[in-house]
């Protein structure tokens, strides 16, 4: 069982994301903004986050710095979603770590397939995790 | 005739005053100055120089002295004959400062010293209360006057009770129309106009005694003139020191006496008026000679020895039985106190309230300049100063015991006032004079003048002992009061006028030389010296781009009023090529702005106030440079290149304002694809999302439901959103549907506010409303007006952060436009996001706060545009303030 932490403004997309995971057999943590910071997310020992780009106060591009810089996040897998679905997002996006990147509107199951995913590779990358931290975008 | 009945008249006589004065004022009001301003009303406002003292005291003079009364009115004839240029400087000084009193001119020319002005301001409020005093004085003999010659054999019940009711009216009437506005350069249409009739009611009164007493009772001219070659009038004989002396401190008196100073510079300011006045003065001064020395001999002999010869313009009359021609003599007395008392309470609480109450204000509370309401400052301390003059006044009266001839109090004031001629005529012709020269010249003049004549003039033991009049001051025998320096024999008036003159005038001249002007005070001097030449308002050195256009606009209606400060920093705007209501600082309007504070609360306090924003003003060595060497040739080289600068400043601010906005579009062009895509993306997630959810099937029927309406709510956003942007589309190409027709303004609000009630509907909101001024008939497209009301209601709901959000919708209507402003106070909109606001998705904080696409402002702009008329933002006001501005009649160009 998943642990997701997921962060997002719209009310109802946050509902939308937060149905399909319970059902699928996730636990899920819904923050409204990333306002509590690293240890709001912390504190739910995520297996996953799931961001939304464009967040009040403190966007996720920051937000997701910020998980990267901590110790205990920096190996977590990151969701990013957008509705700007830019080229210039995505680069930005990628250049600070993130995982994967998911342009809204998106297929449930895509959505699903996507969470399973990043938590699989997370789980095999938590085995070496002694040797291997601080994950980088360019480590083989 | 009846105590009461002269009461009645009297009151009458006051009410009629008042409506002149109220209808002056009302005509000014609406702009119809007109006549108000003729070189007519202007010459007959002078004639405040002629007082009670002048209008009963003159016989009184004559029949104790003889001629010398003349020299009261050859000195003031002389100045405007001859000193008439002298004059005209001044007036053009005083229009192009902003002068508001003479205590505001002379600290203007000498650096914008405080000092100075509150030396000025002390000299004139001591030598004016004996004056003041001298008026109430005559108003109450005169009242006694018919209480004892009256067979019904009334009497007046107390005659400083009498003092007390006339003080206090005269008072009550310079508080109601010397202190109704701050005009910028302190006007007072409704005065002066009162005061021109007055100055042809002593007129007439005093020469139909003259003519009554001549023709009437005297036997023609060729007996009048007999009787004056025999009389026993006493002094024939023209004593030559009194004689120059008299001559010279009346005509010093006439441009120094604080009231005087009012009429001749600050009312009016048209140095074009002083060529009528020029001799039209000197004539009316005149008449109103022409009778003193036959009323004077007919007097004496006529009336029982003993009689009060200062009372023989009323007297005469009553003895004679001509009840209503002493009435009219009573009126024309009057009329000369309460004239002067009007004029020098006004121009003594204007110096009061500049040089003394506001820099203490201003010292004591120095944020207050930001945040208080210094208006209302200024007038109740002009108010309060007013009162206190008169109560000086009054308190000079009861202690002088209300006993002494008239003249005698009159020159006193005289000599005293006299005490700034020297520093004023320095200042405005000599570059070389100093600010440390001006305060010891006039410190110098002014304890001289104390010293040798005021003080003195309470008799022995009252202030200055006996020993003092005697062997000097502590003592040393040449410090006697009415001998100084061993010199005896002279008249004490024309020793103190000796000493106060020559002593005044070598210390301010020597400490002048000794001493080097400030920059400031080098650039005043010029500007003052040279008035006449072309552009010498004087540069004022403040520094570039300091000052914040915001700070100053909020100080500026501080003081002008918001309507008179908006329409001067718009038209600046303008002239810099900009839009808006916030021009750049420039040191050039930085400078005029405060020349138009100065009109208002003078130059030192406006100049403090100005330094509070801007920082201490800083006077570059070109600027010296430049007031050093004015050849002609430089001057007109430089005004040519000054005017090619200008023209390539406001050219550049123009390209400069173009090139930003520009820049800015192309910055929000791109977001505005990647706004859509957001706006549209986000409501279409949540639909995609739920509804293949229910597609699955096999859910509780509550979330069903509960899915459903997310759905439903999603898809009304998504209409919403097109909606809006094909309203845009529509109003920015201009091709919207009106639908005009004569709406009232009253209920397009009142459906507006219930209309926004939907918007965060928990919220408490106050409005505040002024229905009257509301119904207010429109040709316009109502509907697409209230569009307009209801978003910046709706705006002010969800963005006012006040604990007690308020909103003021105030309406007003001016030139054929109707200005709507709704104004919360909340903390406003920051200056950098004031220019965006009204652009597409231009959302000052996250979406789901605000909960709307970021259209409506956009639209509202296009609306407006499409009704002929515009939404602005106010800057200044507090919270945030927009105004709607639209024609009252669509289609119908402004007035």
């Amino acid at each position: 069982m998943a642990r997701v932490v997921l962060i997002e403004d719209e009310p109802n997309i946050a509902e939308a994301i937060r149905f399909l995971l319970v059902r699928d057999g996730c636990e899920v943590l819904a923050l409204p903004d990333g306002l509590g910071g690293v240890a709001a997310i912390a504190a739910g020992r995520p297996d996953i986050v799931i961001l939304d780009l464009m967040l009040p106060g403190v966007s996720g591009l920051d937000l997701l710095a910020a998980i990267r810089a901590d110790a205990g996040l920096a190996a977590v897998p990151v969701l990013m979603l957008t509705a700007k679905g830019q080229g210039r997002d995505r680069e930005a996006a990628e250049r600070a770590g993130v995982s994967r990147f998911m342009t809204k509107p998106f297929a449930n199951a895509e959505m699903l397939a996507a969470v399973r995913d990043l938590v699989g590779q997370g789980r095999e990358r938590g085995h070496d995790q002694g040797h291997d931290q601080g994950q980088g975008g360019g480590r083989p | 005739m009846p105590f009461n009945l002269l009461v009645l008249f009297c009151l009458c006589y006051v009410v009629m005053l008042f409506l002149v004065a109220f209808l002056a004022e009302r005509r000014a009001a609406v702009g119809r100055i007109g006549w108000l301003r003729s070189p007519v009303i202007y010459t007959l406002s002078l004639s405040i120089y002629c007082t009670a003292w002048t209008f009963y005291g003159a016989v009184g003079y004559a029949a104790r002295s003889g001629l010398e009364f003349v020299t009261i009115y050859l000195g003031p004839t002389l100045v405007f004959v001859g000193w008439w240029w002298v004059l005209r400087k001044l007036v053009k000084i005083g229009r192009q400062q902003r002068v508001t009193s003479i205590a505001d001119l002379i600290s203007s020319r000498f650096g914008k010293s405080n000092l100075l002005g509150v030396v000025v301001t002390l000299i004139a409020v001591v030598a004016a209360t004996p004056y003041i005093a001298l008026q109430l004085q005559s108003v109450t003999l005169s009242f006694a006057v018919f209480a004892s010659g009256t067979p019904e054999g009334w009497a007046l019940p107390n005659r400083d009770a009498t003092a007390v009711w006339v003080a206090g009216g005269l008072a009550l009437f310079t508080i109601l129309f010397g202190t109704r506005n701050l005009d910028a350069k302190e006007q007072h249409h409704g005065v002066v106009l009162a005061i021109a009739v007055e100055a042809v009611v002593k007129l007439v009164a005093l020469l139909a005694v003259g003519a009554f007493v001549v023709w009437g009772i005297g036997g023609g001219l060729g007996a009048v003139f007999a009787k004056i070659g025999a009389a026993s009038i006493p002094d024939w004989v023209i004593k030559p020191d009194r004689w120059f002396g008299m001559i010279a401190v009346s005509g010093a008196a006439v441009i120094c006496l604080p009231r005087m100073f009012q009429v001749m510079v600050v009312e009016d300011g048209d140095e074009r008026h002083m060529a009528l006045a020029s001799w039209a003065f000197p004539a009316y001064l005149m008449l109103m000679s022409l009778f003193i020395v036959p009323i004077a001999v007919i007097g004496l002999e006529r009336m029982p020895a003993g009689a009060n010869p200062d009372m023989f313009v009323l007297t005469l009359p009553l003895a004679e039985g001509q009840a209503g021609l002493a009435m009219l003599a009573f009126l024309g007395g009057f009329s000369s106190a309460t004239s002067m008392v009007i004029v020098e309470s006004i121009a003594l609480a204007t110096m009061v309230s500049n040089h003394v109450v506001m820099p203490l204000w201003l010292r004591l509370a120095p944020q207050s300049a930001m945040s208080g309401d210094v208006r209302r400052i200024v007038l109740l301390a002009r108010r309060l100063s007013i009162i206190g003059v008169l109560a000086l006044g009054y308190l000079y009266y009861r202690m002088s015991g209300g006993s002494v001839a008239l003249a005698a109090m009159g020159l006193i004031a005289f000599a005293g006032v006299a005490q700034v001629l020297p520093v004023l005529l320095g200042g405005i012709f000599w570059r070389g004079a100093t600010k440390s020269g001006a305060v010891a010249g006039l410190l110098t003049g002014f304890c001289v003048w104390a010293f040798t004549l005021f003080l003195p003039f309470f008799g022995p033991d009252a202030v200055l002992s006996q020993a003092v009049f005697d062997q000097g001051l502590m003592g040393a025998g040449w410090l006697r009061p009415q001998a100084l320096f061993g010199v005896t024999g002279m008249d004490p008036l024309v020793h103190s006028l000796f000493w106060s003159a020559a002593l005044n005038t070598a210390a301010f001249c020597i400490v002048s030389l000794l001493t080097f002007p400030g920059p400031v005070e080098r650039m005043q001097g010029a500007a003052f010296v040279n008035v006449f030449d072309a552009d010498a308002a004087g540069p004022q050195g403040w520094a570039r781009g300091r000052a914040e256009p915001e700070a100053l606009l909020v100080m500026a209606q501080r003081i002008l009023g918001e309507d008179q400060a908006l329409a001067l920093f718009e038209a600046e705007a303008r002239a810099q090529g900009k839009g808006g209501y916030l021009p750049d600082a420039t040191p050039d309007f930085v400078a005029g702005l405060e020349r138009r504070l100065a009109g208002s609360v003078g130059a030192a306090t406006a100049h403090a106030m100005i330094s509070q924003i801007v920082g201490r003003a800083t006077v570059s060595v070109e600027d010296l440079m430049a007031v050093a060497n004015e050849t002609a040739q430089i001057m007109e080289y430089s005004a040519q290149l000054e005017a090619q600068r200008e023209e390539l400043t406001r050219t550049a601010g123009a390209l400069r304002e173009a090139n930003e906005k520009l820049k800015q579009l192309s910055v929000q062009k791109d977001a505005f694809l990647s706004q859509i895509s957001h706006e549209l993306r986000t409501p279409m997630t949540s639909i995609r999302a739920f509804s293949e959810i229910l597609t699955e099937g096999d859910l509780p029927p509550e979330l069903v439901a509960n899915y459903g309406r997310i759905i439903h709510d999603e898809a009304i956003r998504l209409t919403r959103l097109l909606d809006d942007l094909l309203d845009l589309s529509v109003l920015e190409n201009g091709s919207v549907q009106l639908n005009i027709g004569l709406v009232n303004l009253q209920p397009l609000i009142d459906r507006a506010l219930a209309s926004a009630q939907h918007t965060r509907p928990e919220r408490d909101f106050t409005v505040l409303r002024d229905l009257p001024t509301e119904s207010l008939f429109l040709r316009t497209d109502g509907d697409r007006l209230v569009q307009v009301f209801i978003n910046l209601i709706s705006n002010a709901r969800k963005y006012c952060d006040a604990g007690t959000p308020e909103l003021k919708i105030s309406v007003r209507q001016r030139s054929g436009r109707v200005h709507v402003d709704f104004i919360d106070n909340g903390t406003g909109i920051a200056k950098q996001s004031q220019g965006i606001i009204f652009e597409k998705f231009a959302r000052l904080t996250d979406q789901s706060r605000a909960g709307g696409a970021g259209l409506g402002l956009a639209i509202c702009r296009e609306v407006m545009a499409n009704l002929g008329g515009q939404v602005t933002y106010l800057p200044g006001r507090g919270g945030a303030a927009f105004r709607v501005t639209l024609p009252l009649r669509i289609g119908q160009q402004a007035a």
